[in-house]
């Protein structure tokens, strides 16, 4: 698979570490009255879908960024790459 | 169908013209005691084992595509049973003693070869995590031998011991282990439960749940709704998509995991090797092809097959503990989807939902653990308690925080 980095452009996927499912960005508020019920399902429950895909990859070999990457599991197509930066500032996180 | 030495020679002599579909294709009737989905070698064996040790026959088995074609005839065919934690070994000791009288139990050639099993290994960490793991396997009724440099070598001589990197310390052989016809163990079971009344509808795929009041009361699948007591998911590997038909979410990641065979040799490894710390391990087949595997593609996929990057590992894996295995061709290779489970160990339980029951998450282990499996799942769903070597494998088990995580890697699907 090529990931086309939005920096660096296209790049071998070999060159990253994959985490998982983009939302682990959404970490819950841990003050909140049922933070240990939203900990439980952050940390252990996904959708895993079968097609459309964000998930959070790691440029380890590279400039080490983390990238949200819209990938289809079905047939392994790239269909979108952003910064993971970019994407926790859009939903209002200040770094 | 009986067979029997006589009938093959019978049937030899007058051109194969006699034999007759092991299990009949029945059309699915209104309702059923009990309707698994999934006809893989997981869920045919429930079926088998609630024909036989419950005596439940108003089975169904649905399945989406034909029996045996999804995991079950898509592995490296290897049984053991040496896992470390006490929530496991049990499990996995039954299963072992279940493969060592299958073929009798349901008279079906399955090619049970306990050929043994060896695990590597390179420092003296390693060493000492073979012991501990060896002696946790004998406190359950396994066997495990610690061997020394030389007793791998008198094994195997032709193995690279003094690999910079990784050089060979010794390893931990598991005699009882070893490698099973695969194939024919979905045939057996199926043959099994056939012979018992259930029915295996094949191609018939189950697209909803009927589920009012809490209560699950049937499947609607493609060929109409099907009712029933009680609903067993077993379709490890597509497991999240078949639960979020019920609006579940699960603690499961599906992974693809590629495996390859070479073209055929003579006799040159008559059990099985795993070498963890290069990501590779390898048997070779009755036919005479070395099949061989590694590590996941590490991302989230649906595909059936992978990408060459891990093609590329698994062959250096390879090449840096057997370097005569430069000289052979590879001649295929395929992938399957596991159910990655959180701590990577699997769940046997009931759901939240009355009457919608789960068995998934076997992650790459999912073929030695067919009969356990099958015999704990069918105990369950026979007796709504759980086996009793299958206590820990619970739904909500993350929550109580009792994990059982052999390798410690947390919730981090991929690396276990």
């Amino acid at each position: 698979m090529i990931i086309n980095h939005p920096i660096l452009g296209p790049r071998d996927s070999q060159e990253f570490t994959y985490l998982g499912d983009a939302s682990l960005i959404d970490r819950p508020d841990w003050q909140a009255e049922d933070a240990a019920d939203q900990f439980h399902d952050y940390l252990y429950l996904r959708d895993n879908p079968a097609g459309e895909h964000r998930e959070l990859w790691f440029h380890e070999q590279g400039d080490r960024s983390w990238l949200v990457v819209t990938r289809n599991t079905v047939t392994h197509e790239i269909l979108n790459v952003e910064l993971a930066r970019d994407v926790a500032r859009a939903r209002g996180r200040s770094k | 169908m009986r067979y029997s030495g006589l009938k093959v020679i019978k049937e030899a002599l007058t051109g194969h013209k006699g034999w007759r579909p092991t299990w009949r294709d029945p059309e699915p009737k209104k309702s059923y005691d009990v309707v698994i989905i999934g006809g893989g070698g997981h869920g045919l064996a429930t079926a088998y084992y609630l024909a036989k040790n419950h005596g439940i026959t108003n089975v169904a088995v649905i399945e989406k595509g034909w029996i045996g074609g999804g995991n079950v005839g898509r592995n490296t065919t290897i049984i053991r049973s040496n896992y470390l934690l006490d929530g496991n070994e049990p499990f996995y000791e039954l299963s072992l003693k279940l493969w060592e009288g299958l073929e009798q139990d349901f008279n079906y050639n399955a090619m049970v070869s306990q050929r043994g099993i060896l695990n590597l290994v390179h420092t003296d960490a390693q060493r000492d995590a073979a012991r501990r793991r060896g002696n946790a396997m004998i406190l359950n009724g396994s066997d495990a031998e610690l061997l020394d440099t030389d007793g791998v070598r008198a094994m195997y001589p032709f193995l690279n011991f003094n690999n910079a990197r990784f050089p060979i310390k010794g390893g931990l052989l598991h005699r009882r282990g070893g490698t099973v016809r695969h194939d024919a163990v979905a045939w057996g079971y199926a043959r099994g439960a056939d012979l018992r009344g259930v029915d295996i509808i094949q191609n018939c795929e189950v697209t909803g749940f009927k589920i009012e009041n809490g209560k699950c009361l049937g499947v609607e699948t493609t060929k109409g709704f099907i009712g029933a007591n009680k609903v067993a998911s077993c379709v490890a590997g597509s497991s999240s998509r078949v639960m979020e038909k019920a609006g579940m979410r699960l603690p499961i990641e599906s992974h693809v995991l590629q495996a390859f065979v070479s073209e055929g040799l003579k006799p040159v490894l008559d059990g099985v090797i795993t070498f963890g710390a290069g990501h590779f391990y390898c048997s070779q087949s009755d036919k005479g092809g070395l099949v061989f595997g590694g590590d996941l593609d590490m991302y989230n996929s649906y595909a059936q097959r992978g990408n060459l990057p891990v093609v590329e590992d698994v062959m250096e894996g390879g090449m840096a503990l057997i370097p005569a295995l430069g000289r052979v061709r590879m001649l295929r290779s395929w992938g399957g989807i596991m159910d990655m489970s959180m701590d990577g160990s699997p769940f046997i339980d009931k759901t939240h939902i009355d009457g919608l029951y789960f068995n998934g998450g076997w992650c790459y282990g999912g073929f030695k653990a067919t009969p356990a499996s099958g015999w704990c799942y069918a105990h369950l769903l026979a007796t709504d308690t759980p086996h009793k070597v299958a206590t820990a494998y619970r739904l909500d088990r993350f929550r109580r925080g009792c994990m059982i995580d052999e390798k410690g890697q947390g919730a981090q699907p991929n690396l276990h």
